[in-house]
């Protein structure tokens, strides 16, 4: 299965669908004098609709750029498949105004570029491919004029020419935006070359508007917080007000305090008359039991204080400050419970080192210690190999030691555990001098030893160093592709179904222009107005092919469903000859051809419509706001989102055709049951179903 | 007892330099010579007046196609995976690579590897401007993918099957297994005609301009340009 991103040629083919995915309501001036005759209400409503309608995968599904010129090639190719074909071929569509291509002039703030009108008309999405651009034409000159900024245009319409849009790096990271939006093209598709720089400055300039709108924010004052949350903030972030302030430097206080005194408790103090030396904590015993009781209760209320106000208690439980701050407090009242019997005093002792763990507390405080801790924690693993390295080497070098000092008497070289210590000495160019080889060749060891040690232990420091900083900028580098790139295959991939699912739209609408003509409203074929002649050629190629193999294309969720029915239904003997697998397959498709049975997505009863009279069309209106898209838009700003809304009102009409057939006997599932009324086919433009109006036409 | 002697003498020559590298600290050297293999190749197709007198397009129809061409292709010829990708936009349901593949050495007549302009234009020539002879003999050749010949059982599976294979998987009627093999039995059953196993030319030949359908639907795309 070919991927699109495989070469470098083939990103140029983006899908035109990547670009404006809004449908934006642009008025066609030539429906408009149309629609002002005098009408049946509905049909011009219904008109409008369509129009609508065929118009929403329209944004969606055009094809690519210069692949569109391959597309003759596509078509001839086609002829391969006319031998195997059993049943004739659908009509290809006739372009009736075929015109030779010209030159249009763009005049853009007075600089004048030319192109073909077919390049520009390879994105029919965007403003320069539409017809939108017949606003901005000046009819003295017989040019287009945009009173807008000439260098960025010169990339747009690059983008034209070559499939690939570029980010020139001098440029504002706003203006480009703007820019972009006023063409109409998602900035989405930026190429791979430009795109990191694009969203590193995005990002910048994202995070300079949100710094502007904290400190706007911190002036007024939150009226709906509520007490916690209030505490909440008070804690994570000390300048939100006075008394958070206090409580900080207190804090800070009391834990410079509990370290102090733990340092000066070990300190010998002085001797009392007629006894050894103390330390400090021994003599003044009250004294000190005050202050620590002091800070362990300042310790403990602010934990609790904390724990009273985290919007996710467990979370904060888990978290490793609030593990520090509980190994910090927990000495003491363990101390407290335990009597002062011999055998648990040892083991008291040993939790009074526990206390250190208090400095730890001052990292709420400094900003550095986190970073390092994280840095720490993200080249873990480059430090573990290197203490492996390091291991080994010692492990071999004491082992060489002890086996040569074997022989000599009185050697302090023990065991090889005991070599250990030797040589993490030796090669640290320590060089106690409490243990030292005696035999000629303990001592060329040694050297050895001493010399590999420099290259092994001085080396790898800088190296660490610099591999922090690497790694560290790496990881941040990489997950961000990740993230992209995750999220530009699934663009991708929304794109290529959009382009295939344009193709079963297209066909149901086709179905609807019957189905219409059947009701006998007179259309005038207005479906295929707004495909462009070369989607409708596509159209015509997949239908070709459609008819080479006798199946059709159908979306998944219709796919899957048809699974599960055709796994549900075992009737054989219910079961219509047109839809059983039998061996004649020209008749299979031939019979089914001359019963114009058309499968339509939502029933899955494939209805004849010569037959049935009853036939409820029953249009849906959804008239959703889909904030999705205006995220996917480039405004950075996002104030000035409301100012965008007008222009791009999304209206999205899909259509469903609910038929219930008559004769129930011809359904294969050999009962009828009303088709849910479910909403149309493009179930992958993600609708926010907000105001369902059923109009239904009989 | 010599050849032993010698393979050790050249074992330990080698790793005499081996050391002799590591002491002087040129042990790895870069590979320069890889990065010069990306040599652009450029192909300039033959005049508009030559392109024009041996196909049947016009002059102007050869410049849109040629624009179209140079656009995918800046360096004037097509290779095979190249062609496999525009193919597959056309086709995005399924996997369009095998017929692509078949394709593309129908297109490739001097089975270079590379479809360059003139080969382009002079298929797409009997595509869509040649006589019904013609195409049928250019969809001939396509089929016969040993190019012997002869159409056999195997490669009108292989064909067929890569036809079906660009429908993808979501279907209906859901595609079954022996599809495939049920559509070349039909198809072997109309242009075998003496029932030997092979489709020659002229059956085929014959076969199709009795078929109707098949006529009709060669003239499809006469006004594709």
């Amino acid at each position: 299965m070919l991927t699109f991103e495989s070469s470098s040629r083939g990103s140029a083919f983006i899908p035109g669908s990547l670009i404006c995915q809004q449908q934006a309501e642009v008025p066609d001036l030539e429906s408009y004098s149309k629609e002002r005759g005098s009408r049946n209400e509905l049909q011009a409503g219904v008109r409008s609709l369509r129009l609508r309608a065929a118009a929403g995968p329209r944004a969606g599904v055009s094809m690519a750029a210069g692949v569109a010129a391959w597309l003759p090639f596509a078509r001839a190719a086609a002829i391969g498949w006319m031998p195997v074909a059993n049943c004739p071929m659908p009509l290809a569509p006739a372009d009736k105004n075929k015109r030779q291509d010209e030159l249009i002039v763009l005049n853009v703030s007075g600089r004048r570029f030319q192109t073909w009108r077919t390049t520009l008309e390879r994105y029919p999405d965007t403003l320069l491919g539409s017809t939108e651009k017949e606003f901005f034409f000046n009819e003295d000159t017989k040019e287009y004029f945009f009173d807008r900024d000439p260098e960025v245009f010169r990339c747009v319409l690059n983008f034209y020419r070559t499939g690939k849009l570029h980010y020139p790096r001098y440029e504002c990271i706003s203006a480009y935006d703007d820019e972009l939006a006023f063409y109409g093209i998602l900035p989405e598709i930026i190429g791979d070359c430009c795109y990191e720089e694009y969203k590193d400055r995005k990002r910048e300039n994202a995070e300079r508007l949100m710094d502007d709108n904290d400190s706007e924010n911190n002036q007024e004052s939150m009226p709906s917080l509520s007490f916690r949350q209030t505490m909440w903030r008070a804690f994570e972030n000390p300048h939100t007000s006075t008394l958070a302030l206090v409580f900080y430097y207190v804090t800070g206080f009391f834990i410079a305090v509990s370290v102090i005194t733990n340092v000066v408790e070990t300190v010998p103090c002085g001797t009392v008359p007629g006894s050894k030396e103390l330390p400090c904590g021994e003599r003044y015993s009250v004294a000190f039991f005050c202050l620590d009781t002091a800070c362990v209760m300042i310790f403990t209320v602010e934990y609790l204080l904390r724990l009273f106000a985290a919007p996710s208690r467990y979370r904060f439980i888990r978290s490793v400050m609030s593990i520090i701050d509980v190994v910090a407090i927990m000495p003491y009242y363990i101390g407290l419970v335990m009597t002062n019997n011999e055998d648990v005093s040892g083991a008291f002792v040993t939790l009074r080192v526990f206390r250190v763990f208090r400095i730890f507390k001052f990292s709420r405080h400094s900003q550095g210690l986190r970073i390092l801790g994280y840095t720490l924690k993200s080249c873990a693993s480059e430090l573990g190999f290197l203490l492996f390295s390091l291991t080994m080497a010692i492990i071999i070098f004491a082992t060489v030691m002890f086996y040569a000092e074997k022989g000599s008497s009185a050697s302090k070289f023990t065991s090889i555990p005991a070599s250990f210590w030797y040589t993490i000495v030796t090669m640290t160019t320590l060089g106690y001098g409490d243990m030292v080889p005696k035999t000629i060749a303990g001592k060329i060891f040694g050297s050895i030893c001493s010399l590999s040690g420099v290259l092994v232990i001085a080396l790898p420091v800088p190296v660490i160093v610099s591999n922090f900083s690497r790694i560290y900028h790496q990881n941040q580098r990489a997950d961000k592709r990740r993230a992209q790139k995750k999220a530009r295959l699934a663009r991708i991939r929304v794109a290529k179904t959009g382009s295939s699912n344009a193709y079963l739209h297209s066909k149901r609408n086709g179905l609807l222009t019957e189905a219409m003509e059947l009701m006998g409203t007179p259309e005038e074929g207005h479906v295929g107005k707004s495909t462009s002649l070369a989607e409708s050629q596509h159209h015509h190629l997949l239908h070709c092919l459609e008819k080479t193999t006798n199946h059709e294309f159908i979306d998944e969720q219709m796919f899957e469903q048809n699974c599960m029915e055709s796994s549900m239904q075992n009737y054989p003997s219910t079961r219509s000859p047109s839809l059983s697998s039998h061996p004649g397959l020209t008749t299979t498709c031939c019979s089914r051809r001359s019963k114009k049975t058309t499968h339509l997505p939502n029933s899955n009863l494939p209805a004849t419509r010569l037959r049935s009279m009853q036939e409820l069309s029953t249009i849906h209106i959804q008239g959703s706001e889909q904030p999705s898209l205006t995220t996917s838009r480039s405004s950075l700003n996002l104030k000035a989102d409301d100012g965008l809304r007008p222009n791009c009102k999304t209206s999205q009409i899909t259509t469903a055709i609910i038929s219930i057939p008559t004769p129930p006997a011809r359904t294969p599932e050999g009962e009828s049951r009303p088709p849910p009324a479910s909403p149309g086919p493009n179930t992958n433009i993600p609708a926010v179903a907000s105001n369902v109006v059923k109009v239904s036409a009989l | 007892m010599s050849g032993c002697s010698k393979t050790c003498k050249l074992g330990f020559v080698k790793c005499a330099q081996t050391i002799f590298k590591l002491i002087t600290g040129t042990l790895t050297k870069d590979k320069i010579e890889d990065e010069l293999e990306m040599t652009m190749v450029c192909h300039r197709p033959e005049g508009l007046e030559q392109l024009e007198a041996q196909t049947n397009f016009t002059k102007r129809e050869l410049q849109v196609l040629y624009r179209g061409f140079k656009n995918e292709c800046p360096s004037g010829v097509v290779n095979e995976e190249t062609f496999k990708q525009i193919y597959a936009q056309f086709f995005p349901h399924g996997d369009a690579s095998m017929y692509a593949h078949y394709l593309f050495h129908a297109f490739d007549t001097t089975q270079t590897g590379s479809v360059k302009f003139e080969d382009f234009v002079t298929a797409l020539s009997i595509l869509l401007r040649g006589t019904v002879h013609e195409k049928l003999r250019w969809t001939f050749n396509l089929y016969d993918i040993n190019k012997d010949g002869y159409i056999n059982k195997e490669e009108m599976m292989d064909i067929v099957k890569a036809i079906y294979d660009m429908m993808g998987k979501y279907t209906y009627p859901v595609l079954k297994e022996d599809t495939p093999r049920q559509h070349v039995d039909v198809f072997f059953q109309k242009m075998d005609k003496n029932k030997d196993g092979i489709v020659t030319l002229d059956e085929f030949l014959e076969s199709c301009q009795e078929d109707d359908n098949i006529m009709r639907s060669l003239q499809l795309f006469q006004n594709v340009m």
